[in-house]
């Protein structure tokens, strides 16, 4: 190697590493640390435990060491977090079980070359389009109690007998996976189709030949086929399931709705506001960053060792 | 890659806020005193952002919808020409100033800025971020009463707010309907009971009611609280003095559920716009809300026909002596600029002329000087400032009363007990409750 090609190669790996460090390492150490004090966001954090700083009540302390009261308190006292918790996988669930097989079918389908299938497929690719708060808010009106499209149609917005969509725990989840679905449906199609173009046309051909059928043909040759776009749908629909925040922030309002807890949402209603609890919030942050690395410590071990396998 | 986009949702947030307390973690290890030290420079830095009397100010201010920022305006203009400063206002969306104002204080603020009365003004008194103006309130004081000064102080007893406007918490009802319908104004809870009965045979909504923001039951909650317990209670309760497993919280449960087969349905999953619509449309009888709302919303066609009475009283011993009637005032943060000029330009505002200039635009609100009776005040403007001036004490706010992390917490209970307003579900909320409460004020 010449000089230049190592100043060049020291330039292409020292920039993408040290903006790597700067704005995902050093923000996520960070966080682990402040994840043990106790702070509002006003002043600085003092090298002191809580329990030796004065405090007046209902007055925040000045940032102090708290030990590991932030976690104690999240895992016990928390009102949010197990439902959170509960949510975000019933999220990953419907996601995986409904959302995503649903966007494949819509690919397979639009991919056998059906009538007015470019129709179909930007109609089913437009909620990919909107940003998730616009759709936030179409659903909004589709679920307003009194002056909602459903409740309106079905003539259920009377005072006695309305359905209460959004405010009701026992629906809220379910009205606002339907919005998410309706999205992610799209997405996946979209992903699945670009897949399903690669795979050489020959290989149906020949398992036509054989005597297949559709669906055989579909589960025994091109879905092991599309094992590389397979994973990476698996990922986002992993990673979608985790970041779930923006539908649920724009339907309550950034204010907290019985029913629709998340990790991410309390995430931000402790750290965002006007007051802030930077270090519970961070403690929670946490959590889902623990959360979200068992996926992809999966993911990447299966990566390296593919690529290895290769070589 | 993938661990960036996973970590998304919740780190962007952090980073900003991580990366700042780092560098506290880092300033906290090099200077171990700098609290101390912070205390002692911070009267030096007032000294240094003095400036001069009629240097020019800029004005941080939340009142960002179109009517409240034109009565802004001309409150702004009048100040200028009374005091020769001249004011540059810098408008912000109402809930972004709310939620940034910890930074914002911390930050660059302006001279001055618009913010609420009570605890949340005492809350970011308390941190040294404001300065104190008890030589305005020197010269200023004879305009107001005591509760307007009360609420315009710090814990330690200073004055840091000059107020501008508050408004009643009160049953609004149209007035041709109640004609009509030939009911009479309830004043006590049998009365009010019997009322509403009547109205949901009548085919009405006796009470709308909406939650989906979080804060409008809040009102529902102060107000029990402090028909059935009085001041000094519901204050002990927001400060954590009394614990909220207390039976007078049960108390003040039970007292609701009695009325709650009367107030309009699925209120969690309602904004109260919709509930104010369906009591302009006359399908409901009641609302109980603020005139900042129920007021403000209703077209100028109707305002006319809405009227309204304070909450009936339920215990003979507190009778109607109390409601909630949130403050709006002005502060100057510690670190703005020109605070000479700044504190110039409250004088001005503190006085009935201000005021009546601000509330020519504004049919809902009403000024806090003592005896003010503007000139473009309609009927329910006059009413609510004698409502106001009977009441004994006047509360500001579940919300603005308490620590805000307490407030979520309770309002998120409050929804818990509309969603299933049983004897069980008041026992659970008000250990929860308690439960948070502990780890919130910290005993």
């Amino acid at each position: 190697m010449s000089r230049r090609d190592r100043v060049t190669i020291a330039l292409m790996l020292g920039i993408p590493l040290l903006l790597e460090a700067t704005f995902i390492w050093f923000p996520a150490i960070a966080t682990i640390g402040l994840s043990f004090t106790k702070w509002t966001g006003v002043g600085s954090v003092h090298m002191k435990a809580c329990s030796s700083t004065p405090s007046v009540p209902g007055i925040p302390q000045p940032g102090c060491l708290y030990g590991v009261e932030n976690y104690h308190q999240v895992f016990t006292n928390y009102p949010d977090f197990w439902p959170a918790v509960e949510h975000n996988a019933i999220w990953l669930a419907v996601f995986i079980l409904i959302a995503t097989p649903l966007g494949m079918l819509f690919a397979v389908i639009i991919d056998r070359g059906i009538k007015g299938s470019r129709i179909y497929q930007s109609i089913l690719f437009l909620p990919v389009m909107l940003s998730l708060a616009l759709i936030g808010i179409i659903w909004e009106l589709i679920y307003s109690p009194n002056y909602g499209l459903i409740n309106t149609v079905i003539g259920r917005n009377q005072d006695s007998n309305l359905i209460d969509w959004l405010g009701n725990p026992h629906l809220n989840l379910w009205a606002l996976l339907v919005e998410a679905s309706w999205r992610q449906a799209g997405y996946v199609m979209v992903l699945y189709l670009a897949g399903l173009k690669s795979v050489d046309p020959t290989l149906r051909e020949a398992a036509l030949v054989d005597g297949a059928t559709g669906v055989q043909t579909f589960w025994r040759v091109v879905f092991p086929a599309m094992r590389p776009i397979n994973i990476v749908v698996l990922v986002v629909t992993v990673i979608e399931s985790l970041r779930a925040f923006d539908l649920v922030y724009i339907t309550s309002g950034g204010n907290p709705l019985h029913g629709l807890e998340l990790l991410s949402v309390a995430v931000t209603q402790n750290i965002v506001g006007e007051t802030q609890r930077i270090g519970f919030g961070s403690t929670l942050g946490v959590v889902l960053l623990v959360i979200s690395l068992v996926p992809i410590s999966i993911f990447l071990y299966q990566a390296f060792r593919r690529e290895e396998s290769h070589e | 890659m993938p661990d960036d986009s996973a970590q998304s949702p919740s780190l962007p947030l952090s980073r900003r806020s991580a990366l700042k307390g780092m560098a506290g973690l880092a300033a906290a290890a090099a200077v171990p005193t700098s609290l101390l030290a912070a205390c002692s420079s911070s009267s030096k830095t007032s000294n240094a952002n003095a400036g001069s009397a009629t240097g020019p100010v800029t004005f941080g201010s939340n009142y960002s919808d179109p009517a409240t920022k034109a009565a802004f305006a001309s409150l702004t203009t009048a100040a200028t020409a009374k005091t020769n400063v001249k004011v540059t206002v810098n408008t912000v969306d109402h809930d972004t100033f709310q939620n940034n104002i910890s930074n914002y204080l911390q930050g660059t603020p302006d001279s001055l800025a618009t913010w609420f009365a009570g605890y949340r003004l005492q809350f970011f008194a308390a941190q040294n971020l404001l300065t104190p103006i008890d030589d305005v309130w020197d010269k200023i004081g004879g305009n107001f009463n005591d509760a307007a000064k009360s609420l315009s102080k710090g814990i330690d007893g200073h004055y840091y707010m000059v107020p501008l406007y508050n408004y009643p918490w009160v049953v609004f009802y149209n007035k041709s309907v109640f004609a009509a319908k030939g009911y009479t104004i309830p004043t006590t809870w049998d009365d009010f009971m019997a009322l509403v009965k009547k109205m949901k045979a009548d085919g009405l909504v006796p009470l709308a009611f909406a939650e989906k923001d979080g804060w409008p039951a809040l009102g529902t909650f102060d107000i029990l609280n402090l028909r059935i317990n009085g001041y000094d209670y519901h204050m002990n309760l927001m400060q954590h003095k009394v614990p909220y497993t207390d039976p007078g919280v049960a108390a003040v449960f039970n007292q609701w559920r009695e009325v709650m087969p009367y107030m309009q349905n699925g209120a969690n999953g309602r904004i109260w716009q919709d509930s104010a619509k369906l009591l302009e449309n006359k399908q409901a009888g009641m609302m109980f809300q603020g005139s900042n709302q129920v007021a403000a919303n209703y077209s100028a066609a109707n305002l006319p026909d809405l009227d309204f009475f304070p909450y009936p009283a339920i215990n003979p011993d507190f009778g109607q002596d109390y409601m909630d009637a949130p403050a709006d005032g002005f502060m100057i943060p510690k670190k703005g600029k020109n605070q000479a000029a700044a504190k110039a330009i409250l004088e001005y505002i503190g006085s009935a002329d201000a005021e009546t200039d601000f509330l020519k635009t504004d049919h809902w609100d009403v000024g806090l000087a003592s005896g003010l009776v503007a000139p473009s005040y309609n009927d329910i403007q006059k009413k609510s400032a004698i409502e106001i001036a009977k009441c004994k004490n006047v509360s500001q706010f579940g919300d603005r009363d308490t620590v805000p992390d307490m407030a979520t917490a309770l309002e998120k209970l409050i929804q818990t007990f509309i969603d299933s307003p049983t004897a069980a579900t008041i026992a659970s909320i008000q250990k929860s409750a308690e439960d948070q409460a502990k780890t919130i004020f910290n005993t």
